[in-house]
C-alpha cells in the first residue's frame, strides 16, 4: 500500500457506469459485477433469516410436545423456510451472483448482453421478496401450505396464500429475465476464439441452466395465476370439491419444480468443474462429456418431474414410466463426477479452501444423489414418502450440494470479487466444523425418516426423542459455522491481505485481469487461443 | 441483418392473420358447446396450435428470421410436447 500507484488502481468499485457517486452509483449501475455483489448481499441477508427459522424450527423438535411455539407458527415457519430457501436463496444463488459476475469476464466480455435488463432483474427479485415479506405482516396471517402450495389445501386456508405465491409469480420474472441475458451473451458476446467448446465449464452449466430457466419457469407462472384465479373467483380448476383436479397441479407445479432442482444444482456443478481443475494443475477430464452432460441434465430434468407424485393416486403406467426416467438422471451427474475424480487422478493437489469444499460437495452430493434413487424407485418411495428420509435427501442434495458450493465459489472467487484474500487457517477449520454439523443435523433424518417419522409434523412419538436432539445440536454446529465463516470473510473484506490477480494459479480469462476488475473487465478484447485449462499458459501469465 | 429487414411482410398479411385469429376463436368457442367427448381437448389444442403457429411466424417474425431462433423454438416445443405426452400417460391410464 505504501505504493501510491496500487491505491489509484481503477476497479469497478471506483468506476461508475451513471453520473451519481456513493449508494446511488450502485443501486442505479448497470455494470453486471456490481449487480452481481447487490444479488450476493441481498441473497446473503435471506439465507440468514432463513437458517434462523430453520433453528427455531429444530429448537421447537428437541424434545416432543410443545416447547416455544405453536402448531400453527411452526405450520408458517416450515413454510417460509422453504419458501426463502427456495425462491430467495438457492434458485437465484449462484447464477444470479456468481453467475452475473463471472460469465462476462470468463467469455471475454465486457458486460452481459442486456445491462439494463440486468438492473431490471434484480429490483424484480426485490420486489417479489418484498411481496412475501408483506404477506407474513397482513391480517390473514403468513402462509402455512409448506412451499410446494399443495391444492386443496391451499385454495381453502385462510392465509395470504395468493400474495405468497404471486411472490413467486414475481421471482419468477426476475429469473426468466436472468436466463434470457445469459443464453444472450454466451451466444452473442463470446471473445473472438472463444468457440463454444472451449468455454469454461461454468459458463457450460449456466448457459444450461439459463435454459431451463427460460422454459421452465412460465410453467409455475401459469399454475400460480391459475390457483389465484381459483381462491378469487371459486373456478374449479384443482379443486376436486369444484370439479377440478388436484393431480392436475402436483403435475403442473413439479413440470416447473423438478426442472428448478437443476437450475440450482447445474451452475454447482459448473463451479466444481472450475475449482478442481485449478487446484490440482491438470486439465479437466473429459471436458465435452461434461459439457454436454450439463445439457443432457438439463433436457432430462424435464421428463422425470411426477417421481414426486407416487403416492397422489396418479395412474400406475405414469409411475413406472416416470420410476425408469429418473434412473436416467443419474447417467450423465455420474459422468459428471467420474470425471472429476479422474481430473484428481495423478494430479498435483493443493488442498486449499475452495478445493476443501468441494471435497465436501463431493461426498455429500454422493449421498444425496444415491438416496435419490432409493426415493426413485416406486417400491421404496411408497415407504419413505414424506418422511424425513425425503427431507434429509433433499437437504443433502441442495444444502450439502448447491450451498456447500455457494461457499466453494465465494472462497475460489472472493479475491477476485473484493481483491483482499481471507485467513486460510479460519476457512480450512469452517469446512470441517460444517462437514460435522451438516452431517450431524442431516443423517439422524435419514434413520428417523425409515422409522416412519412424516416430515412438517409438530409432534413426534417418544422413540424418536434421542435422533431429533442429535440434529437439533447438529443445527447449532451448522448454524454456527455459517455465522463464523460470514465473520471472517466480512473481517477479511476490512483488513485482510490484498488480493494477487491470480492467487490460485487458474488460468480461465478472470485470472488474467486485476483483483478486483476494472470496469469493462479488460482493456483490451482479449483473443483466445488455448483450450479452458491449459495450464501450460501459466507461464505466459505470469510473464505478463 | 439488412436482408431480414427487407423480408418483413406488409400490412395486409398482418390484417389477413388477424381476422384468421378472429375466426379460429370463433371457431373454438363454438365447438365448446358441442359435446365431441374425448375429442374435445384434441380439438382445442389443434385450433390453438395453428393460432400459435400464424401468431410466432408472423407476428413474432421468426419466419424472416435466422436459423438459430427455430431452433431454439423448436427445440422448446419438443419439450412442451413431451411434457404433454407424459401427462398424457397419467390421464389416459388413471
Amino acid at each position: 500500500m505504501a505504493n501510491g500507484k496500487d491505491t489509484v488502481a481503477e476497479n469497478f468499485y471506483n468506476q461508475s457506469t451513471n453520473k451519481h457517486t456513493g449508494i446511488l452509483s450502485w443501486l442505479l449501475t448497470v455494470d453486471h459485477k456490481r449487480i452481481g455483489l447487490m444479488y450476493l448481499y441481498a441473497i446473503l441477508t435471506f439465507f440468514v433469516v432463513g437458517v434462523i427459522i430453520g433453528l427455531l424450527m429444530r429448537l421447537e423438535l428437541i424434545a416432543p410436545g410443545r416447547q416455544l411455539m405453536d402448531a400453527q407458527t411452526y405450520n408458517a415457519l416450515f413454510t417460509l423456510h422453504g419458501v426463502i430457501m427456495i425462491f430467495l436463496f438457492i434458485i437465484p444463488g449462484l447464477p444470479a451472483i456468481f453467475g452475473n459476475f463471472f460469465l462476462p469476464i470468463q467469455l471475454g466480455a465486457r458486460d452481459v448482453a442486456f445491462p439494463r435488463l440486468n438492473l431490471l432483474s434484480f429490483y424484480v427479485y426485490l420486489a417479489g421478496a418484498f411481496l412475501a415479506l408483506l404477506s407474513l405482516f397482513l391480517p390473514g396471517g403468513p402462509i402455512d401450505t409448506g412451499w410446494t402450495f399443495y391444492i386443496p389445501y391451499s385454495v381453502r386456508s385462510t392465509t395470504n396464500v395468493s400474495l405468497a405465491i404471486f411472490a413467486a409469480f414475481v421471482l419468477g420474472f426476475s429469473s426468466i429475465l436472468t436466463g434470457i441475458n445469459f443464453v444472450t451473451t454466451v451466444h452473442r458476446l463470446r471473445a473472438p476464439g472463444m468457440t463454444f467448446f472451449k468455454m469454461p465449464l461454468f459458463i457450460w452449466a449456466t448457459y444450461a441452466t439459463a435454459w431451463i430457466q427460460i422454459i421452465a419457469t412460465p410453467v409455475i407462472g401459469i399454475t400460480i395465476l391459475l390457483v389465484m384465479v381459483e381462491r378469487a373467483f371459486g373456478v374449479g380448476i384443482f379443486d376436486p370439491a369444484l370439479g377440478g383436479d388436484p393431480i392436475l397441479f402436483q403435475h403442473m407445479f413439479w413440470i416447473y419444480s423438478h426442472p428448478a432442482v437443476y437450475i440450482m444444482i447445474l451452475p454447482a456443478m459448473g463451479v466444481v468443474s472450475e475449482i478442481i481443475p485449478t487446484f490440482v494443475r491438470r486439465t479437466i477430464f473429459g471436458y465435452k462429456a461434461i459439457a454436454i452432460s450439463s445439457l443432457a441434465i438439463a433436457f432430462v430434468g424435464y421428463l422425470v418431474w411426477a417421481h414426486h407424485m407416487f403416492t397422489s393416486g396418479m395412474s400406475d403406467t405414469a409411475r413406472w414410466i416416470f420410476s425408469l426416467l429418473t434412473f436416467i438422471v443419474a447417467l450423465p451427474s455420474g459422468v459428471k463426477v467420474f470425471n472429476w475424480v479422474a481430473t484428481m487422478y495423478k494430479g498435483s493437489i493443493d488442498p486449499k479452501p475452495p478445493f476443501l469444499w468441494v471435497m465436501n460437495f463431493i461426498f455429500l452430493f454422493s449421498i444425496g444423489g444415491l438416496t435419490g434413487l432409493v426415493l426413485g424407485s416406486l417400491a421404496t418411495d411408497i415407504h419413505l414418502h414424506d418422511t424425513y428420509f425425503v427431507v434429509a435427501h433433499f437437504h443433502y442434495v441442495m444444502f450439502g450440494g448447491t450451498g456447500t458450493i455457494f461457499f466453494a465459489a465465494l472462497h475460489y472467487w472472493f479475491p477476485k470479487m473484493f481483491g483482499k484474500m481471507y485467513n486460510d487457517r479460519l476457512a480450512r477449520i469452517a469446512v470441517v466444523l460444517f462437514f460435522v454439523g451438516f452431517n450431524l443435523l442431516y443423517f439422524p433424518k435419514f434413520i428417523l425418516g425409515y422409522m416412519g417419522m412424516p416430515r412438517r409434523y409438530y409432534d413426534y412419538l417418544p422413540q424418536f426423542e434421542p435422533l431429533q436432539f442429535v440434529s437439533t445440536v447438529g443445527s447449532w454446529i451448522l448454524a454456527g459455522t455459517i455465522f463464523f465463516i460470514i465473520g471472517y470473510l466480512i473481517h477479511a473484506l476490512l483488513k485482510g491481505k490484498k488480493a494477487t490477480s491470480n492467487p490460485w494459479g487458474g488460468v480461465t480469462l478472470e485470472w488474467h485481469i486485476p483483483s478486483p476488475p476494472p470496469l469493462e473487465n479488460f482493456k483490451e478484447i482479449p483473443t483466445v487461443t488455448h483450450e479452458p485449462y491449459d495450464f501450460s499458459q501459466l507461464k505466459e501469465m505470469k510473464d505478463e | 441483418m439488412e436482408n431480414h429487414v427487407k423480408k418483413h411482410p406488409g400490412y395486409s398479411t398482418y390484417i389477413f392473420v388477424w381476422l384468421a385469429l378472429l375466426a379460429f376463436t370463433s371457431i373454438t368457442v363454438t365447438v365448446a358447446g358441442i359435446d365431441l367427448g374425448n375429442y374435445t381437448m384434441l380439438v382445442a389444442l389443434g385450433i390453438a396450435a395453428i393460432k400459435s403457429v400464424l401468431v410466432i411466424n408472423i407476428f413474432m417474425h421468426i419466419k424472416y428470421e435466422e436459423k438459430i431462433f427455430k431452433v431454439f423454438l423448436l427445440l422448446s416445443l419438443f419439450t412442451l410436447l413431451s411434457i404433454f405426452i407424459l401427462t398424457l400417460f397419467d390421464i389416459i391410464y388413471r
